[in-house]
């Protein structure tokens, strides 16, 4: 099997990288679309801000790869986050009101309604799922571990929300279009088996 | 509910694992990556690797043994010890760590932590703040340079003071290293604690002191801590992390299992 990551420019790669290795993949670290095609799985992970990670696919010209792959792909994070219609998620001195992202999934994504929470959403939490495929194996109410500010909103995509002040959208999936707004490569055994469900039953 | 962290931390000098008392007279307690790999399979929730020496000596960590305990562990982990730059932060997170923290370098030069906030996010930048009660006036104060005893300083800022001015200036999270508690095993400085909670909008970890499994229920309950770190009682075993998880649980403290 061929696992690419796909390399935006602003993700902390290592991590997913090493995950996958431990799971006996050999995955290639990509934003060159005639490779990324060759993949069976893809992974996009994405750190920092919306606009950072969606600039990085535009600046690889990635969207239109993007919209047109029937490989099964896994956002994490903010990669997660961008397979939506928009982030509210602004950064200072940009005069956009919302970032637009990919539109592969139809959620918005705001900034996180802690109801008085600290914020960041930092730290391991619950995941209450709907038996997806990509949770085959992982009980209820498993933990998972976040780091965010942003979320995205609950919809006919979502197969795994958590509650931080509101529920959100903790995972995700439109077809071949998965995604996770926490860190499998950094939620242990749970996390690991994810992964595995990933590579496995798609 | 979002679950309180135990948090193992690993002092590091010269890529191994030591332990002192009070941040002196260091005993070498094991690998850096056996350790790791251990407290991550006994369900520690985050690893902290602190190089002791580093900021003493004006040299960033080693960061070979970075990328060696991303590669065994599935938990995250932070790196701290002599971050003076952007540039040496991205290095170590690029290499797999999920935060950095940064001491000493953030109180020569306090708008480091805004640069590193803007650089790699909030949430990758703990400011530890190694804070010391002075016996005669009870006043808490700043301690810098605490990886080496000799130049150990103890500077002009009041600890409540710097707790906040970190958080205007972009720390996602904070570790309060409690130096009169450090090794001593007799529990987390609560009162501290608490006067620091009221202060800090962002996670925060207490950290010097533990010594037994009421001390981690007294930082969550009464002190509304994030996390709790601790050394000694976990790296000489007197602490099992599957017991203190359980001994938590009953005392309806939300832990990951």
């Amino acid at each position: 099997m061929k696992v690419c990551i796909i390399d935006t420019g602003t993700a902390n790669i290592n991590s997913v990288r090493q995950a996958l290795i431990r799971l006996d993949q050999d995955p290639v670290i990509s934003h060159d679309p005639d490779e990324l095609s060759k993949a069976d799985r893809l992974v996009f992970p994405g750190v920092g801000s919306a606009k950072a990670v969606m600039d990085g696919i535009n600046e690889r010209r990635l969207a239109d790869f993007l919209h047109e792959t029937t490989s099964p792909l896994l956002g994490i994070c903010l990669g997660m986050q961008c397979l939506g219609i928009s982030s509210s998620e602004i950064p200072e001195g940009c005069d956009s009101k919302v970032i637009d992202c990919l539109g592969l999934v139809k959620g918005h994504v705001t900034r996180l309604d802690s109801k008085g929470g600290r914020l960041p959403h930092m730290g391991w939490n619950t995941v209450e799922h709907t038996d997806h495929p990509l949770f085959e194996g992982i009980k209820q109410e498993a933990y998972f571990y976040f780091d965010h500010s942003y979320a995205m909103e609950l919809g006919d995509f979502t197969i795994g929300s958590t509650t931080y002040g509101t529920k959100f959208t903790s995972a995700l999936a439109n077809g071949n279009f998965m995604g996770v707004q926490f860190h499998p490569e950094k939620s242990g055994e749970c996390g690991s088996k994810l992964l595995l469900n990933f590579l496995n039953n798609f | 509910m979002l679950a309180r962290r135990i948090i193992p931390c690993l002092d590091v000098k010269d890529g191994v694992v030591v332990k002192g008392v009070q941040f002196r007279n260091h005993t070498v307690m094991g690998s850096i990556v056996d350790l790791a790999r251990r407290y991550a399979q006994e369900g520690a929730d985050e690893l902290v690797f602190y190089d002791i020496t580093a900021s003493a000596d004006s040299r960033v960590v080693d960061k070979s043994w970075v990328s060696r305990v991303a590669e065994v562990i599935n938990i995250p982990f932070a790196v701290a010890g002599g971050i003076r730059t952007v540039e040496e932060a991205g290095v170590i997170l690029k290499n797999g760590a999920d935060k950095i923290s940064i001491n000493s370098p953030a109180l020569e030069d306090p708008t480091l932590i805004t640069r590193l906030a803007d650089r790699y996010g909030v949430s990758c930048v703990v400011v530890g703040i190694d804070t010391y009660k002075d016996p005669a006036t009870g006043e808490y104060l700043v301690k810098q340079y605490t990886g080496d005893p000799n130049r150990t300083i103890t500077t002009s800022r009041k600890t409540l003071d710097w707790v906040k001015e970190v958080q205007k200036r972009g720390a996602g999270e904070i570790t309060l290293n409690m130096m009169n508690q450090d090794g001593m095993r007799k529990g987390y400085d609560i009162e501290q604690l608490k006067l620091v909670r009221a202060q800090c909008d962002v996670p925060l970890i207490a950290s010097g002191g533990a010594g037994t499994m009421e001390h981690f229920y007294e930082a969550f309950h009464d002190a509304d801590c994030d996390g709790a770190l601790a050394a000694s009682v976990f790296h000489k075993g007197v602490i099992a992390i599957p017991e203190l998880k359980d001994y938590l649980k009953q005392k309806g403290i939300t832990v990951r299992d």
